[in-house]
């Protein structure tokens, strides 16, 4: 999958991984409100469905009714057209009203439901299609980006690390040859002192001997 | 949601009426009967000489006004233009199959019906995962 693999572009710092994290709950958030939305519109839409079927099947007697409520009427008009009001033709004619009044009631109740169906439809669509934005898009490049950032932060923690160990290292040794040289000259000072209280310096030995070396031809060695 | 449409609330909305002469003589007695500024009425009466292309052009007529919030059509004037009704997919105004007086209502032919029915069925196997 290549949403397993993209990250957002960012620099990989401690802030940036803040903001990274709290979008991450933002997102984990919306996506959990979201399905929520999603399962209400769901339950909302099934109602109605059963509503529409029931109130569909209840229209057609409904209709019937006043189509036969018309065709007596014409009947009368047909037949009985003596215009004495004998044959209730004003009661017939409001009867056959009232049943058509009410099939139109039914007929409203009925385009109500269904454009509730048809907007209901959409917001289910589109509220899923969020989800799964959210889920399937969303969220794994923030995760990977967290990651990512991570990763990087470790990079650089243990790069310190190693500079710090080096210099520790280099620190040591420095010290351990300014300790040796220290003893060193202790050593020598030493010596010269000894060398200083039998009357002779060790220095000027040293010199009477290369003097004596240059100048003095009887000494062979 | 791009295709909502708001139902003006400051005038009432109409009935628009595709069917036959019955049908539309007991509707207008129930008092949904409209005649516009131009003479235009709000139903359309098929009988035999009505051609396909009025009941399209009438079909196209009202569903494009903003005034009519429903269209009823009888359902074998609506197996006529089938291919209309199955492709208009607003909720406003709301098409809705009725039944007239020399044919019975057949729900296996009403398109929301039909589409209901098909919701119906793959939810119950899918359980709502669409």
């Amino acid at each position: 999958m290549s949403g397993q693999t993209q990250r957002l572009n960012v620099v990989p710092t401690v802030t940036v991984l803040g903001v990274v994290k709290a979008r991450l709950v933002g997102a984990t958030r919306g996506h959990a409100l979201l399905k929520k939305k999603s399962d209400a519109l769901t339950v909302q839409f099934r109602q109605i469905l059963k509503k529409i079927v029931s109130t569909k099947e209840s229209m057609g007697e409904v209709m019937k009714n006043s189509s036969f409520a018309l065709t007596e009427l014409q009947n009368m008009l047909l037949t009985k057209n003596d215009l004495t009001g004998l044959a209730r033709g004003g009661q017939q004619i409001q009867a056959c009203r009232a049943a058509y009044v009410k099939s139109i009631e039914l007929l409203v109740e009925l385009a109500t439901l269904q454009t509730s169906f048809l907007t209901l439809d959409d917001a289910i669509k589109t509220t899923n299609r969020r989800v799964n934005a959210l889920e399937n898009v969303v969220k794994p490049r923030l995760e990977n980006t967290i990651s990512y950032i991570k990763g990087e932060l470790d990079e650089l923690e243990r790069e310190d690390f190693f500079r710090l160990k080096k210099i520790q290292g280099y620190k040591r040794r420095e010290v351990e040859r300014q300790r040796l040289a220290a003893i060193a000259y202790a050593e020598e000072k030493v010596a010269e002192e000894i060398s200083l209280k039998k009357g002779i310096s060790l220095g000027s030995a040293h010199n009477m001997l290369s003097q004596a070396a240059q100048n003095d031809e009887d000494i062979i060695f | 949601m791009a295709n909502r449409v708001q139902i003006r609330t400051s005038s009432s909305a109409l009935i628009a009426m595709i069917a036959d002469e019955d049908t539309i003589t007991g509707f207008l007695l129930a008092g949904v009967g409209n005649v516009d500024l131009r003479r235009k009425t709000n139903y359309l009466i098929v009988d035999s000489k009505t051609t396909v292309k009025q009941i399209e052009d009438a079909f196209k007529e009202f569903t494009a006004r903003e005034d009519i919030a429903i269209v009823l059509i009888s359902q074998y004037v609506a197996n006529m233009i089938r291919f209309l009704v199955d492709s208009y997919n607003k909720p406003i105004p709301a098409i809705l199959e009725i039944p007239s007086k020399d044919h019975p209502y057949d729900p296996a032919h009403d398109s929301v019906l039909s589409r209901v029915k098909y919701l119906f069925s793959t939810e119950s196997v899918a359980s709502g995962r669409r």
